[in-house]
Formats: structure tokens, C-alpha cells, sequence
């Protein structure tokens, strides 16, 4: 008796104070959760929905003008996208609530022919409950989020990244 | 589990301080005890005063001691004041990161501080870990000595013995007077002062008010309660606390609501008393300038289909509409925002012209809007002119590599790279404009870009706040309260009646607190019975001391 009494004690004060040390971090979107589905048109107008990607890799990345590190990945996704998008893989770049003017001529100085889209709202940045930029989410072919990365890549790791997410029998899709 | 059996042949479990049926002492120890903190719980055995051996024992025994329960609350009082000293971090400038803040502001005690948790109190890991400490050595202590007074009173025998009788501090035995009639009128007189007298082979128990030994237990049972609603508040959709910044015109999805809810800022307002509103302003309006009359946000909530996904704007139906003030909130789906905060004019749009530079006079006007200039950046002027926004940084912060740069999307120092048609230059003149530097990068141009003023809007703070626990806590506070009124406004009072051999009358009295109380409770009822008062055995023994000094000090007097 005095044994479970003490059990449930510590559960509910383990718990507490779990959930305060981690704080909002474990409300994030993660690792390991299906990701959120979105829809945002690109520079030409035309709708990107994540579940029409599905059987494919998502490269996801959060993004802003303004914002250096973003700003030098760009060649690296350009360059790894041309390799990776017969195999499969698709990179989709969010901006985060800028202009038009601003997001079009971006794309236009760095010759970009992924999908460009605008999150205007912010609501899908919400939605990813993304943080500082940039932010890039591994989005396998069932959907699900496989790794978070947090600040500027490499192009050496931005093609292990399309690697990881590559769908496995490319042969039998087509 | 041994057992101690008294004399009377009653089995007690191990621990009893007092025989549960008889009531005499059961050990030395409890003997050599003042009756009144036996009696605290009716002699019976406590676990945490029994076992000690296992380490569940340990750890039982260490929290349902009320000395440590004290001790942790004093040290909670001493945190939670030493967090009282240098500000929380919520009240710190936001715009430093809070290790440097409290270094720079408070030297090595504002860095020990921050290390130790300090500058966020009730976030830190330690001071939750006491409180909750605290609401473990409630509970612990609470059941420890909860239970076993419960059973104790709950199966009170009648008749006890004349030992348990004669340790009671209201104590008397009457010889030659236990009549039937007189323990009849002495039950009768109990009754009228609405006490339950029960009656065993002749003997009388008359208790009143038992309730009250519950307070405290009610009392910790609510603090409990309360405990309960705080933690919750960590359980996610049970609690949110969180701003929304929101600039007029824009629709933002609401924070806190998955995506569900979105509010469109159809405008701000800060009005102002004007100096003949009131007479009773116009003084002060005088003598400190303006004072606010109002904050508004004219708002739009819409909610989103639920099968809609994030991004797409067109599924969202409006569900209310009305102006948020302070103290008038917008209420939905256990939700309110309130108008908590504002900035007033952020630079929204800027107005140019271009002009002459030779004969000043323009030759075309045109707006840019500073969150979304023209998609095709083309501003197309009067016959044959036009300006081309070829570059824009909104927070223009200095050329790198002779590229302007910006630090973020915010329009806090807008500059612009215009190209400048004319008749005269077809291909155009290249213009670098920002506030209060014009630069013509490629060479002197015949035309030039002037500002021509701007418009602003402002940014409206609303607080998101959601509480499923505020009911939990005020149910808390409230059994918090009446456990300390009943146990602070009634008492517990006991009296004994026992048919001893030989005709003697045995009478004895107890309660937890207020003998006064009691002895006044019960003088009818013996008076009734054509009896003198029980004595009061304190009331003597402080009688007997103070004679004691007397005569002592008539001693010393003769002596001189």
C-alpha cells in the first residue's frame, strides 16, 4: 500500500518536473511524427500540397531572405536536387512571410528550379512550429519526419540528407 | 504483525500507545507521556512511529514527520524570497539574452543567481522538487495519522479503564453517588447541550463536534487538490499563456489552438482623453499629457475547416467579431484574447516622387508598400516615365561587398535601388535611396527619387489564454477553507461517565483544544445531577505551584 502510495508520488512529480525542464521543446514538431500536411503556392501560382509528394522524399526547407545561413545552402540544394530529382527526391523551399518581389528575386539570382513557396501567414511555419532559420525537416516517402536539422549545412551533408530520404525501390515506382 | 495484548484480553497492532477497548497505557513510554499528546490520536499506533527497518520505511517515516514538513516549507519561504531580490527573468529587457543581463546588472551575485535558477523560480527544477516535497509530506504525514484517528474514533468502546479515566485532565470520582438516576440526569444534561451520549451497562460516552479533528486532514486534502490543478497546467491543452502580435490588416492563426482558430487585426486604436472631455481630466491632462481612454483591436476570428491544412487560407469561416479592449475580451471555445499590448506606427507604406533634379518639379508619384512592393517591382509614371524597384532591403544595415544588406524582414530602416526611366534615358538612371541618404552609384543622374511622406500602422499585442485548472484551484482553495473553519471553529469534546464498584462515580473529560469550553459545556448536566464540578487537574497543579511559591517566599520573608 504504502509502497504504491509512493509509486503514484513520484510518477506525478517525475512528470512534472520533466515537463517543465523540457518546456515547449517536447511540443515541437519531431523526429519520428507524421509531418503536418500544407499547402502553399509557388512563384508561378501553382499549388504544392506535401501529401501529393507522398512515395517521394521531401527536402523541407524553412527559409527568409534576410537570413545569411539560408542564404548559402541554396547552392548546395540547387546542386544536390539536380543529382536527386530523378531518384525520387523532392526539395520544396518555405519562405516565411516575405514579399513576392523579395522571394521572386531571390529565386530568379540563384537560378533555383525547386518549388519556391510562400508561406504569407506563417501558419505552415507554425504549423512545423519552426524556430530560428534555416530549418530543414527530412520528410521520408510515408510521410514521416526523419531528422530536424537546425542552422546551415554543407553540400557534403545536404547529399547524405537526400540519401537518407531517397525511396528505396525506384525501379518498381516507375 | 505481533500484536500487543492488554489486559482487558484486547489485541492491539504493534505500535499502540493506548489499549483501543479499555484505554489503558500500553507501554512504559506512553505512561511517562503527557496525556494530551497521547490523546492527540487516540493512542493509537502510527506507522511512521512504529517500523523503521526497510528503506520504504525510511522514506515513509522521513516525510510524515511534521518537523520536516516544516523545515521544507521554511525553506521554500527562504527561496522564494531570495527570488524576490533581483527581478524574475520575464520582467528583464527581452532584447539580451538573460545569462549576460544578470551579470552585467548584479556582478558575481547576479551571475550565482542565474546559474542557481533563481532569475526563473518557479521554472527551476529544485524549487519544484520542494514543492513537491511539501505535497508529498502532506499527503504522507495526512494518512500516517489520518487513518489510524479515524478507526480509533470510529470504534470507541464505552466503558474504559479507570487509569485512562484518571490520566484524563478533566478527572473526578465521586464516591457513593453512582445511582442510575444520577448517570440518567447527567446524560439528560449532556443531551440538551447536543452531545451524543451513548450508554453501555450503565456507563455514558457523550461526544460532540468529532468533525473538527477532520479539519486539518480536509484542510491538506485541499492543498492537495490545488497541487493537482497546478500540475495539470503542465498537461498540454490544459493551460495557455502566450502573446499574439498582430499588425493591422494581417490574419494570423492563433497560438495555442493547433491551428484551428486565426484573427484578423481590422485595425487599432488608442484613444486619448481630449482636454474638455472632463473637467475632472483637464488638470491632469495639463500637467502629464495625454492619458489613454482606450486600447482597441477591431478583431475577426475566423475558424478553419478541419480538414484543412496548413497554408491554405480559403476554408476559413468568421465565427465572431467584435472589438477586444482591456477588460473586454474575445471568448471562444475556452479561449480568451485579451488586449494586452501595442506598438503604434511601424512604417507600412512610403511615398516617392520623382523629380527633376535641375528644375525640382516632379514628374510622377508612386506608393511602396513596404510588406509586399510590386510583384514585377515596375511603378509605372506619367508619358513615358516609370521607376524600377530593382532592389529592396527593408532593415538596411550597410554594404557588404558593395551589396546593401538587411538584417530581417522588418521595415525598421527601409533602402531602396531604383532605376529611373525617362524620355531622356530609356535604359534608365541608377538610384540608391534610404533614409536620409540618396547615392548615385553608377554616376550622376539628371532625375532623382524624394520622399514624400509615409504611412504607418500599428502592431496590436493580445494576450492567448486558456485555464481547464482555474476550477480545480478554486475548488481546492475552497475544501482548503473549510478544513481550517471546522477545525478552527468547532472542538472535539468527550466526556466519560463510568458505574465504578463501591457506588463510586467516575467522570472524565476531554477535548482537542479549548477546555474552557468544555468545562462550561458540561456544568449543567452535573449540576443537573446534583453533582459538584469535575475538576480541572491543570487548574490545579498550577493552583498547587503557585501556593508552592507563596509559602516559599513567606519562608524567605521570615528569615529577614
Amino acid at each position: 500500500m504504502r509502497v504504491s502510495i509512493l509509486a503514484v508520488l513520484l510518477a506525478a512529480i517525475s512528470y512534472t518536473i520533466y515537463s517543465s525542464v523540457a518546456g515547449d521543446e517536447r511540443l515541437l514538431v519531431k523526429a519520428g511524427d507524421q509531418a503536418p500536411d500544407f499547402k502553399l503556392e509557388d512563384l508561378t501560382g501553382e499549388s504544392h500540397q506535401l501529401s501529393d509528394y507522398q512515395g517521394q522524399g521531401v527536402f523541407l526547407n524553412f527559409w527568409g531572405t534576410w537570413c545569411k545561413p539560408c542564404e548559402k545552402e541554396f547552392p548546395f540544394m540547387q546542386n544536390q536536387y539536380e543529382v536527386y530529382q530523378d531518384q525520387g527526391i523532392e526539395v520544396i523551399a518555405v519562405n516565411v512571410g516575405e514579399s513576392e518581389f523579395k522571394v521572386s528575386n531571390f529565386a530568379n539570382e540563384y537560378g533555383l528550379t525547386f518549388p519556391v513557396v510562400r508561406d504569407v501567414n506563417k501558419d505552415v511555419m507554425d504549423a512545423y512550429s519552426i524556430g530560428p532559420l534555416p530549418t530543414t525537416m527530412l520528410i521520408s516517402p510515408d510521410g514521416e519526419i526523419i531528422k530536424v536539422i537546425k542552422g546551415e549545412m554543407t553540400e557534403e551533408m545536404v547529399a547524405s540528407y537526400m540519401e537518407m530520404i531517397k525511396p528505396e525501390s525506384q525501379e518498381s515506382s516507375e | 504483525m505481533s500484536k500487543i495484548i492488554c489486559q482487558c484480553g484486547h489485541e492491539n497492532p504493534e505500535g499502540s500507545e493506548l489499549c483501543q477497548a479499555c484505554g489503558r497505557t500500553l507501554t512504559e513510554a506512553a505512561a511517562k507521556r503527557k496525556t494530551h499528546d497521547v490523546m492527540r490520536y487516540e493512542g493509537m499506533a502510527r506507522r511512521s512511529q512504529t517500523y523503521h527497518s526497510s528503506i520504504i520505511d525510511k522514506i515513509w517515516n522521513f516525510f510524515s514527520s511534521v518537523k520536516v514538513g516544516v523545515t521544507l516549507i521554511f525553506i521554500t519561504l527562504v527561496a522564494s524570497a531570495i527570488g524576490t531580490i533581483f527581478p524574475q527573468e520575464f520582467f528583464i529587457p527581452q532584447n539580451i539574452p538573460a545569462v549576460e543581463y544578470y551579470e552585467s546588472r548584479y556582478g558575481i551575485a547576479g551571475k550565482i543567481y542565474y546559474v542557481l535558477g533563481f532569475h526563473d523560480l518557479y521554472g527551476s527544477w529544485w524549487f519544484m522538487l520542494l514543492v513537491a516535497a511539501i505535497g508529498t509530506s502532506i499527503i504522507i504525514a495526512s494518512l500516517d495519522r489520518g487513518i489510524p484517528l479515524y478507526k480509533a474514533l470510529k470504534k470507541q468502546r464505552v466503558e474504559r479503564h479507570d487509569s485512562f479515566l484518571k490520566r484524563q485532565r478533566i478527572y473526578t470520582a465521586y464516591e457513593g453517588n453512582a445511582s442510575d438516576d444520577v448517570i440518567e440526569r447527567i446524560g439528560e444534561g449532556l443531551r440538551k447541550r447536543r452531545y451524543k451520549v451513548k450508554a453501555e451497562n450503565g456507563h455514558l460516552l457523550a461526544e460532540k463536534n468529532r468533525f473538527s479533528r477532520w479539519g486539518p486532514y480536509i484542510n491538506h486534502v485541499g492543498l492537495i487538490i490545488f497541487l493537482i490543478g497546478a500540475m495539470l497546467r503542465f498537461v498540454p491543452g490544459m493551460y495557455v499563456d502566450e502573446i499574439l502580435w498582430i499588425r493591422e490588416g494581417e490574419t494570423r492563426s492563433i497560438p495555442g489552438t493547433e491551428q484551428e482558430y486565426f484573427l484578423k487585426n481590422d485595425g487599432f486604436t488608442l484613444e486619448t482623453y481630449q482636454e474638455g472631455d472632463s473637467e475632472v481630466f483637464d488638470q491632469t491632462i495639463q500637467r502629464t499629457g495625454a492619458i489613454a481612454k482606450n486600447f482597441q483591436t477591431d478583431a475577426i476570428l475566423y475558424k478553419r475547416d478541419e480538414n484543412a491544412v496548413a497554408g491554405s487560407q480559403d476554408e476559413l469561416t468568421e465565427v465572431d467579431h467584435h472589438a477586444i479592449q482591456v477588460n473586454v475580451p474575445m471568448k471562444f471555445d475556452q479561449f480568451a484574447l485579451y488586449q494586452t499590448d501595442y506598438i503604434e506606427n511601424e512604417l507600412y507604406k512610403m511615398n516617392f516622387t520623382m523629380d527633376n533634379k535641375e528644375t525640382g518639379e516632379p514628374v510622377g508619384a508612386f506608393t511602396v508598400d513596404l510588406f509586399n512592393p510590386e510583384t514585377s517591382g515596375v511603378y509605372e509614371l506619367e508619358e513615358g516615365y516609370s521607376v524600377e524597384l530593382t532592389g529592396y532591403y527593408p532593415d538596411f544595415s550597410g554594404f557588404e561587398d558593395g551589396e546593401p544588406q538587411s538584417d530581417s524582414p522588418l521595415p525598421n530602416n527601409p533602402a531602396f535601388l531604383f532605376n529611373m526611366v525617362s524620355p531622356e534615358h530609356p535604359d534608365g538612371e541608377v538610384a540608391f535611396v534610404a533614409i536620409q541618404q540618396n547615392l548615385e552609384p553608377l554616376g550622376p543622374n539628371e532625375y532623382e527619387i524624394s520622399f514624400n511622406g509615409i504611412e504607418t500602422r500599428d502592431l496590436s499585442g493580445l494576450t492567448v489564454r486558456k485555464d481547464l485548472t482555474l476550477w480545480i484551484l478554486a475548488l481546492g482553495g475552497a475544501i482548503f477553507m473549510f478544513g481550517v473553519v471546522i477545525g478552527a471553529y468547532w472542538n472535539h469534546r468527550r466526556v466519560w461517565i463510568k458505574k465504578g464498584p463501591d457506588s463510586i462515580l467516575y467522570a472524565a473529560g476531554h477535548t482537542n483544544k479549548n477546555w474552557y469550553g468544555l468545562k462550561k459545556d458540561i456544568a449543567p448536566a452535573f449540576e443537573y445531577a446534583g453533582l459538584d464540578q469535575p475538576m480541572d487537574h491543570q487548574e490545579l497543579k498550577e493552583s498547587d505551584s503557585s501556593a508552592k511559591e507563596e509559602e516559599e517566599s513567606g519562608t524567605t520573608r521570615q528569615h529577614k
